[in-house]
């Protein structure tokens, strides 16, 4: 149901799904209205407390904004804009020839490039140093020719590995452009006699000037809260984000003032990006159109650039992930003890955070279909989840708690907690659709035969809502197990989770257990995302509907 | 009895107004226009429609108060009757209990409704083993069995074959009969009511008119009957 164009109703159309009409609405439960209200509550509190933190201790006065706070300000902007524009600008030579181009393995393809949503930051950029690092196989591979090694650590590393995480997502979603080019036209056009330009001009263009722009967007406000990548790959005067300036603030210097100003200007960066985005159609998140026929394909030369383009963005992405196992593999039974516990930490976070989003996820969806003004309130909310980055907020729970609390015993809790709101957005994007459509097939239904709201949640709603909700708390399993974040600003040695633990050893160039720990890593976030979504969402589809 | 009572719905452009009564054992066939409002007025009927004014009494209750389960009335929608992961037995013993905790005797009445339709040995059969007679069998053993004095059908057979559809008509009129029910029932089909319905409601241009005997009603249209007949 659309209406006219109220203010704010462009800020609200990035956080909100299609919705069809209800023919029914189940009244809510008060327990679940209750745990709705304080989820939304929790996710407020998390945000505009962290800024009101961050902005009450950042003083202007004594916290001056030095030559390299301007410096990572600037990179920041930089390296985000040079990232999306790069992998958009790769991305649509593969897309296209994804597009129209069908061989064996290009489901498989399509599959790998939603896998960066899984692989740890640490685990990607383990694998971009074993192809461009010091060491690395092109390095190698100059210094056969006699060429001194080119350094990856810099803005050059940053790039790669964003290109790496972003080059996949970039391409589906211009894949999805190609996808929803009606058939009608593709058909037109060769009647037609379309030559490429032709093509270009009355049908690509038209649909990448469409998609292009949000995918750019996307991509943009991804890498502003870049954290991980620049704490390895970047660092220094020349290559420091805002995230990372603010860690350095906090770990080095423990200047608290510095870090809330710094992490103020981060947050208005993010929001100034999110208003200039939500002006902009989103691109949404299925895949679909992509399995009939192909548009007829072109000659020999168009055969080989688009051959070309899938070798090399499949070798782009896998070389990396192969290296990870490969140098790993030896070292995966001998790591030091250290890295099991943190194994151990890692798990109790991953638990905590998964329970946290499961609750947020069933409460924040059931809320939206079951009140009047639902899809107003708990839709955006849950959607938007986290306006500050990860590293504002942990600075303003820092900022909130440090002299009451020990940090490192809020590092789990804090952590899961972050984890669980991070992942919010993708679980509600998958439980959100299917459940609309169950309420909209048999809300009446149960109405009719007096359902009680517990058997209707038994009988009519967890068979179809399984597979999505599994598939949502996999994905925040594995981005729970993965994530070096707000954990660094607050464990001590022995708190570590994995991924800290691995950066530590990185930065202690450990290299054998930290190819070992980056396997082991890779290892857990898969299985956690294979092992949730199965427990959850059942082995199969259990039915094709009536 | 059932009883309109100044009935009025709106919703945006759309209004619909009913000033009419229905008969007890009654059997109405509800026609119109597509987007006339044949559903809205089985919606408001069976508690899924608000109405902006009026009530609507069955026996002299009002229905109004009441939410859907607990008004005297089964409905069959046009689609997504059973719910595709239970058995056909479970989606006809959802009429008996909703939570599916059935005793013995519960148990037998199921199947002896699922006999009564044709079905038997059919019981442990997902909906999507089921054929499209099959499934609207299906539905009409839950009406069998939850025995409510009304029935609504809301077009539920209109994806059956000819064939197919007059033997649920016959079904539905054998039970209506056994029940002594009041059957109201949306058709496009002038046969259909010819052959169950000695009554229609004409649904068109935001009314409901009260009922008028069938073959007089089809053999001399009025004006917008005729316009949507042809």
């Amino acid at each position: 149901m659309s209406t006219a164009a109220a203010p704010g109703a462009a800020a609200a159309a990035i956080v909100r799904l299609p919705a069809p009409p209800l023919p029914w609405r189940r009244p809510l439960p008060l327990a679940l209205g209750l745990a709705a209200g304080a989820v939304v509550l929790v996710l407020l509190a998390l945000n505009l407390g962290a800024l009101a933190a961050v902005g009450w201790r950042a003083d202007p006065g004594s916290a001056v904004f030095r030559a390299a706070d301007w410096a990572a300000l600037r990179f920041t902007l930089l390296q985000a804009a040079l990232s999306a524009l790069i992998s958009v600008v790769l991305a649509i030579p593969v897309a296209r020839a994804l597009a129209r181009r069908r061989f064996p393995g290009r489901g498989a393809l399509i599959v790998l490039m939603g896998a960066p949503f899984i692989l740890p930051t640490l685990v990607a950029v383990v694998g971009v140093l074993a192809v461009f690092g010091r060491a690395g196989i092109a390095n190698q591979a100059l210094a056969s020719f006699g060429i001194p090694p080119v350094s990856i650590y810099g803005l050059q590393g940053v790039l790669v590995a964003h290109v790496f995480f972003n080059l996949p997502l970039a391409t589906r979603l211009i894949l999805q452009g190609w996808g929803r080019i009606p058939a009608e036209h593709l058909r037109l056009a060769a009647s037609l006699g379309f030559d490429r330009r032709a093509m270009w001009r009355h049908v690509e263009g038209p649909m990448l000037r469409q998609v292009v722009p949000g995918a750019l967007a996307v991509i943009f406000l991804i890498c502003l809260t870049s954290f991980a990548v620049a704490l390895t790959l970047g660092g220094g005067p020349r290559a420091t984000t805002l995230e990372l300036a603010i860690y350095q603030a906090f770990r080095f210097e423990f200047d608290l003032g510095r870090a809330a100003l710094l992490a103020l200007v981060q947050a208005a960066v993010g929001i100034a990006a999110l208003l200039m985005l939500a002006r902009l159609a989103l691109p949404v998140g299925a895949l679909s159109g992509l399995d009939r026929a192909a548009p007829p394909a072109p000659g020999a030369l168009l055969r080989g650039l688009d051959g070309a383009a899938i070798v090399l963005a499949a070798a782009f992405l896998l070389v990396p992930l192969a290296l990870v196992v490969w140098r790993g593999a030896p070292h995966l039974l001998s790591l030091p003890g250290p890295v099991w516990t943190a194994v151990l930490q890692s798990l109790r976070v991953v638990a905590l955070s998964v329970t946290l989003l499961a609750l947020f996820t069933l409460a924040l969806a059931l809320a939206t279909l079951w009140t009047r003004r639902g899809a107003w309130v708990f839709e955006p909310v849950g959607l938007s989840a986290l306006v500050a980055s990860p590293m504002v907020i942990g600075t303003g729970l820092f900022i909130l708690t440090f002299p009451h609390a020990d940090p490192a015993r809020l590092a789990l809790p804090v952590t899961a907690l972050v984890n669980a709101a991070m992942a919010l957005p993708f679980a509600l994007r998958a439980v959100l659709p299917a459940l609309r459509q169950a309420e909209a097939d048999y809300a009446r239904l149960s109405a009719a035969l007096g359902l009680s709201t517990a058997a209707h949640l038994r009988l009519v709603l967890w068979p179809r809502l399984r597979r999505p909700f599994g598939f949502g708390l996999g994905l925040g399993a594995a981005l729970s197990m993965g994530d070096l974040g707000v954990i660094v600003l607050f464990a001590q040695t022995g708190g570590e989770t994995l991924p800290m633990q691995l950066h530590r050893l990185m930065g202690a160039y450990r290299t054998a257990d930290a190819a070992g720990a980056a396997l082991l890593l890779l290892i857990l976030a898969l299985g956690a995302f294979v092992l949730i979504e199965r427990l959850v969402g059942g082995k199969e589809p259990r039915h094709a509907g009536t | 009895m059932l009883e309109l009572d100044g009935l009025r719905i709106e919703q945006g452009d759309f209004r619909l107004a009913a000033d009419l009564t229905v008969a007890e054992g009654a059997r109405v066939a509800i026609m119109g226009p597509s987007g006339g409002g044949k559903s809205t007025l089985l919606g408001a009927i069976s508690g899924f429609v608000e109405l902006t004014a009026g009530s609507i009494r069955w026996q002299g209750k009002p229905l109004d108060p009441l939410p859907p389960a607990k008004r005297p009335l089964s409905i069959l929608f046009q689609d997504h009757n059973l719910l595709p992961h239970l058995s056909a037995f479970e989606n006809v013993a959802l009429g008996l209990d909703p939570n599916l905790r059935l005793s013995a005797e519960q148990r037998r009445r199921v199947e002896a409704a699922l006999d009564r339709v044709g079905l038997q040995g059919l019981g442990a059969r997902r909906p999507a083993e089921l054929s499209g007679g099959q499934i609207s069998r299906t539905g009409l053993a839950r009406v069998l069995l939850r025995a409510r004095p009304l029935i609504l059908l809301d077009e539920p057979f209109s994806a059956l074959g000819p064939a197919l559809k007059t033997d649920m008509l016959d079904l539905v009129e054998a039970i209506t009969a056994e029940q002594e029910a009041t059957l109201l029932m949306v058709t496009h089909d002038p046969a259909d009511a010819r052959r169950i319905c000695p009554e229609v409601v004409v649904v068109a241009e935001g009314r409901a008119a009260p009922p008028a005997p069938t073959a007089d009603l089809l053999d001399n249209p009025p004006p917008a009957l005729a316009a949507y007949l042809g």
